[in-house]
This record gives structure tokens, C-alpha cells and sequence, in this order.
């Protein structure tokens, strides 16, 4: 880490783009030892993952359990360290921050966990919660941290303020357990929250108000939002690009309209497939599921990582070559051999 | 015979006691369920949908205070059996449960072909090789490969473990089967594949389901019918397709306009406010306080409708001309 990197957002270089946070052939990939030290392979959690996220704008990570979006995301928090590649955040790379800078970088990066409950350490009143972020990034004045825990409780719609400040996480609905994380996520004001299956835990009819509510603060404050999810059918209306994770890589990437209207990757097909939407007619037949599950990531297989289950596999060059990235439609970016040649569909299977 | 149905509960009431007073659970539940057909009861989270299910299968706590009421299978009450004769007659025998995170509830320390097993044993007195053998049966059905029979609970995956308690709730080729939440905490792929082995199951082994849930949109795959709950009570029983069209209670209707849809540009909606406390449930309709269609008569508790075979717990059903709900009042209701 040189000496000239600044210290705190004034300082930060001027920004020439409106892109917030750059992720350069980012590897995370974890070792695995045999009785504590003897080397024996790599969960090899990401891999080679790159992306922009611009400034306000709120993109979806749509994978199954194991496929690495969680490990994306607790790198992009600087929870794990990347293996390989780069995080660049308002142009300077940030995965070997130290000390100060990290906590300057931590301030600048919120949090929603999935489970409020479990986030939410059960002894302290929603007033001491909102007010740790503040004393640990030195709001030394006591009105000053009064004031924002105030206006963060405001912002997530926890009023009257006065009613919530002194309950307990346990005196809370999930629904409002999930505002005080969101709160707490917000107090520092930063640039980027990364909110990882926020509303699996929450019942049907709250679910859609806490993506509001997301997507309002999104807006107001020209936060760029991270949305980790499997649930497909919310990303529509809380993100406007998507990206499709799959053992470990990104798959396709695309805005969400053109994602759901001209699905590219068969993984992407099979998820909106797989995909129930409310009607009786539902019961009567049985989904197209593709076989098998998501392989291990510590041996992948070689190739293209969804041969295996893939319906349109093609031999000797999904099961050998790994798919470069494709972009047959601009701004549709893809990982599949399928799109080698002048290709722009899904192929109708036969 | 044929028009029997496999279960009728009536008036079924399971009461909490705590410290804090009665937790009405469970409050004069009724419904029925035909042969080979599923009932999704849908409902959020603490509005006694698993205490039901509980109270079927007299999976009781100790501190019930009252559970009275009657649920007949097969024409036969079943309240009246003592404790002991409804676990060697009925439980695992006639009704199965794979119970919530099923897959977290196996034992860990005890290979899950042996556990599989173990209701067959208990239940069909087999040993413990017949049992094995029909424990392997029970994993073809379900999907597991049959060398899974000698591993343990960690060396599967999660949607393995779930198609073992599936397996598990089989072996006794029970008639009815309850399922709470059976996929919630599971992948999208993962649940469609779980919903398409309970689908094929019904088909070939003339299974009916209650399935528990609170997810609207894979319901859908399985459900002959809906009953929907509220606060402890079922506010609406409806058949499928005329549930995911139009549902009666405005419940319902929130209920189905929070569905976020893949190819519907309308914007999904929430309810505002949160379900009572069942510990001291308002007197009226237990809705009434976060309705959009609430009228004075709101303040009496309504008795259930019959429309067209479908019951509705709502005084807009009152009068014969409130059949026909246009779909307009809905949409403005909602909106």
C-alpha cells in the first residue's frame, strides 16, 4: 500500500467517470489443507468475475446457494481478501486496504444482511445499535448522533421515532427488524449498499415494502445498490441490470427487461423456467428441470462449468473449451458457446 | 364411498396457554379434503398454519389449553382415540408430516437409509432388512440415488435431505401427507425438481397433501385447492383456479397483488399494518383493521359464505348479488 493514497472521500481522486466500483478478473478462491497446512486443493468460490456497477445504479446477483454470490459479496465488503484481480472503488484499487482505510472504505459500503434477527444483536436498544457505526467513525458530538439515528429512522419509515428508539430487536416485526438493519446500513451515508437476499426471510406481504423502500433510499440518495437474490421474479422491479452467477462465473449479464424478453444463457432459461408464477395450470404438469445439481467448486468442470446439465451442450467444445464472453446483442454480455457465430436467440429446442 | 372425503376437520380450536394469556393458535378451523387431491393452506408467518398442521396430527406441546373439535379420516373420528391408539393407528400409518427444514431435522449421527427405515419398522412391523429394501424403493421414487441409502445426513446436499424426508414420510404409503414448507429453504431449481417429484408422487400413489406455505407462486404447482388463514382462522376456501384468478377475501386479493410476477409490468403491492395478536384477536373480522374494502358491519365477527362452493369468511359475501366480484373493485381496492 504506497504512502499517497488518500484517507478519506475529500481527498479522493476527482472522479472522470460515473462508475462507483470496477471488478477486474476477480478471483476468490479459498485453500484447502489436509490437517492444517498440507495444501490439497481450491474451492475456487469466484472466478474471474468482472464488472462495473455506475453510480445509483442498482444491479441484481441472481445465483443458486454455492454458486459464489456470497462470496462476491463479502469481497466487495473486504470480508474475504480476492485471491486475484482487482476491486477498484472511485478509481483506486481497494483489495489490500489497511487500518484507517479500510474503515474509510467500510464507511463507504453498507450492509443488509439476509436474516434481521441474527444481525441484530438481541441486548442492545435500535438507539445504541444505530449509534455504533457513529461512534466508531467518530461522531463525537452526542446531539449530532442523536440527530442522525433520528433522521436514519426517518428514512426507513420507523415513526414515530421516539416509539422505536429504546425496543429491543426482539420487540420488532421481521419487517421492522429488517428497517433498523437497512437504517443501520444507511447512517454513514455511503455510496454503495450491498444487501444480500434481504426479504427471503420476510413474509409475502412485506417483502414488496422493504424492496420499496430499497429502491426510494436508491433513488433519493443516488446510491448504487447490490442485490444479491435467487428469487428472480423481485429483481424486476428493484434493479435495472442483472447479472446471472453460475458456479463461480458470471453467465450473463444484461438489463432486466432484455434478460426476461431474450433469455441467451441455458442456465438463465432454466431459472426462468424453473420460475413459478401463481396459476392452477401449474399443477397439472411437470416443470423442465435440468438434471443434476451445481457442481463442486472444487473441481469444476472442465470447460464450460454447466455441461453437465446443459440441454444444448455441444461436444468436444462445451466439455473442453471454456466459453469466452460473447456480446451478441449490445450490452448482452454472455458465457456460451451457443453465441459463437451470429446468433441473437435461444435456440428453440426441438 | 367415493364421495367420502379423506379428511373433514370441524370446528377445530388448539389454544396456547403462556404467561401472557390464551394464544389463540387455532380458532373453529373448518375444511375438507377429497382423495388424491392437495390443500395449499396459505397464510404468513404466525398465523397458525403450522399449529394446525400440529393439531392434525396431535403433535402437541404441552401447553395446550384447549384443543377440542373434530377431524375425521376416512369417516372415522379420530379426536376420540386416545393418545396411544392414534400413534399406532394413524400417525405415520394414515397421516405423515415432512416437517418444516425437514432436511435440518434428520439425525445426524444415523445413516439416512436407516432412518428411512425406521417407520417401517415401527409401523409396518417389518425387520430391518424388508424395511431397508423398501427404503431403497422409497429413494428411486424420490430421486436419490440408492447408494445414498449408507451415508449420512452431511453428505447431502440440501435438496437431497428434503427428497429424504419425503422418502421418509412415504414408506408407509400413508393417505395423507403434510407438508410444512417443504421447499422454502431451497433453490429455485431445486424446489421446482422437489415439486415435481411431490407432483408425480400424487399421480402414481393416489396421495392427497395438505401442504403448509407461504409462498403463493410455487403453491400453484401443487394446490387442488386453497385455504387461506388468518389470525387462526381460515378466511377463504377456494379451488385453484378460481383462487389464482379471482380470490374472494380481500385478503386473498392483497395477498395475491404482493405476488411480484415475471412478465406482469404491474407493480407488485404490500399490506400495510401487521396481523393481530392471537393472544387477544380483535372481535370483529380479524382483517378489518388493514382491509381496503372495510363497512361498518366489519365490527361483528362474520360467519363463513358459501358462494359457488367456496367459502368466504367476509361480509361482502352476504348477500346472494355479491357473488360476481368485478374485477375493477379489486384492482381500485388495490391500487
Amino acid at each position: 500500500m504506497s504512502a499517497q493514497l488518500p484517507t478519506s472521500p475529500t481527498e479522493a481522486p476527482v472522479q472522470t467517470n460515473d462508475i462507483l466500483i470496477s471488478v477486474k478478473n476477480l478471483r476468490v478462491w479459498f485453500e484447502l489443507k489436509k490437517w492444517g497446512f498440507s495444501h490439497v486443493g481450491w474451492v475456487r468460490a469466484v472466478d474471474d468475475v468482472s464488472f462495473d456497477l455506475k453510480r445509483g445504479e442498482a444491479i441484481a446477483i441472481v445465483g443458486e446457494s454455492g454458486c459464489g454470490k456470497s462470496s462476491l459479496m463479502k469481497t466487495l465488503l473486504l470480508l474475504n481478501r480476492p485471491h486475484q484481480g482487482q476491486i477498484i472503488f472511485q478509481g483506486r484499487d481497494i483489495s489490500n486496504l489497511k487500518g484507517k482505510e479500510l474503515k474509510w472504505y467500510r464507511s463507504q459500503v453498507g450492509f443488509v444482511q439476509q436474516n434481521p434477527y441474527g444481525a441484530l444483536p438481541p441486548f442492545m436498544t435500535v438507539r445504541r445499535i444505530l449509534e455504533e457505526p457513529l461512534l466508531i467513525n467518530g461522531v463525537k458530538a452526542k446531539a449530532e448522533r442523536m440527530e442522525r439515528i433520528r433522521q436514519a429512522l426517518q428514512e426507513v419509515a420507523l415513526t414515530p421515532v421516539e416509539d422505536f428508539l429504546n425496543k429491543y430487536p426482539h420487540m420488532l416485526s421481521g419487517g421492522q427488524q429488517q428497517r433498523v438493519v437497512i437504517a443501520r446500513a444507511m447512517i454513514l451515508e455511503p455510496k454503495l449498499l450491498v444487501a444480500d437476499e434481504p426479504v427471503s426471510m420476510l413474509d409475502a406481504s412485506v417483502r414488496v415494502e422493504i424492496l420499496r423502500l430499497l429502491r426510494k433510499l436508491q433513488q433519493e440518495h443516488n446510491l448504487s445498490v447490490m442485490y444479491i437474490t435467487h428469487d428472480l421474479s423481485t429483481v424486476r422491479f428493484f434493479s435495472e441490470r442483472i447479472f446471472v452467477m453460475y458456479a463461480g462465473k458470471l453467465v450473463e449479464q444484461t438489463h432486466i427487461k432484455d434478460l426476461l424478453s431474450n433469455p441467451l444463457h441455458p442456465y438463465t432459461v432454466a431459472l426462468l423456467t424453473g420460475t413459478s408464477e401463481p396459476d392452477a395450470a401449474n399443477a397439472k404438469h411437470l416443470k423442465e428441470v435440468p438434471p443434476g445439481e451445481p457442481p463442486s467448486l472444487v473441481n469444476p468442470p472442465t470447460g464450460c462449468r454447466f455441461h453437465p446439465r446443459c440441454p444444448n451442450a455441444m461436444p468436444d467444445l462445451c466439455d473442453a473449451k471454456n466459453p469466452p464472453t460473447f456480446e451478441p446483442l449490445p450490452n448482452h454480455v454472455v458465457d456460451c458457446w451457443l453465441y459463437d457465430g451470429d446468433r441473437t436467440a435461444y435456440p428453440e429446442t426441438s | 364411498m367415493h364421495d367420502q372425503p379423506l379428511l373433514r376437520v370441524e370446528d377445530l380450536v388448539l389454544y396456547f396457554k403462556t404467561r401472557r394469556g390464551h394464544v389463540q393458535a387455532v380458532d373453529h378451523v373448518h375444511f375438507q379434503l377429497s382423495p388424491n387431491k392437495a390443500v395449499v393452506i396459505l397464510g404468513e408467518s404466525g398465523c397458525g398454519k403450522t399449529s394446525m398442521a400440529k393439531a392434525i396430527l396431535r403433535l402437541l406441546p404441552r401447553n395446550v389449553s384447549r384443543y377440542s373439535g373434530k377431524i375425521e379420516l376416512n369417516g372415522e373420528d379420530v379426536m376420540g382415540l386416545t393418545d396411544e391408539e392414534y400413534r399406532t393407528r394413524v400417525r405415520w400409518v394414515k397421516i405423515s408430516m415432512v416437517p418444516q427444514a425437514a432436511m435440518n431435522a434428520l439425525n445426524p449421527v444415523i445413516r439416512v437409509g436407516d432412518q428411512v427405515a425406521e417407520p417401517a419398522m415401527v409401523h409396518l412391523d417389518m425387520d430391518k432388512e424388508q424395511a431397508l429394501n423398501l427404503a431403497q424403493e422409497m429413494f428411486q421414487h424420490v430421486g436419490v440415488p440408492v447408494d445414498f441409502l449408507n451415508r449420512y445426513p452431511f453428505e447431502l446436499s440440501g435438496g437431497m435431505r428434503q427428497r429424504v424426508a419425503i422418502a421418509m414420510a412415504l414408506i408407509t404409503k400413508p393417505q395423507l401427507i403434510v407438508l410444512d414448507e417443504p421447499t422454502s429453504a431451497l433453490d429455485l431449481l431445486t424446489q421446482a425438481n422437489i415439486m415435481n417429484v411431490l407432483k408425480t408422487i400424487k399421480w402414481e400413489t393416489g396421495a392427497s397433501y395438505i401442504l403448509i406455505t407461504h409462498d403463493i407462486a410455487t403453491s400453484s404447482e401443487l394446490a387442488d385447492e386453497v385455504a387461506v388463514m388468518y389470525a387462526g382462522q381460515i378466511v377463504e376456501v377456494n379451488d385453484a383456479e378460481s383462487f389464482f384468478s379471482s380470490p374472494l377475501h380481500p385478503y386473498s386479493q392483497k395477498l395475491m397483488a404482493s405476488v411480484p410476477k415475471l412478465y406482469d409490468d404491474e407493480q407488485p403491492d404490500f399490506i400495510p399494518g401487521r396481523p393481530p395478536s392471537l393472544l387477544d384477536p380483535p372481535k370483529g373480522c380479524r382483517f378489518a383493521a388493514r382491509c381496503h374494502l372495510r363497512f361498518e358491519k366489519c365490527d361483528q365477527d362474520p360467519p363463513t359464505f358459501v358462494v359457488d362452493g367456496r367459502s368466504v369468511k367476509c361480509w361482502l359475501y352476504e348477500q346472494e348479488s355479491a357473488t360476481v366480484i368485478e374485477p375493477a373493485i379489486v384492482k381500485g381496492g388495490v391500487s
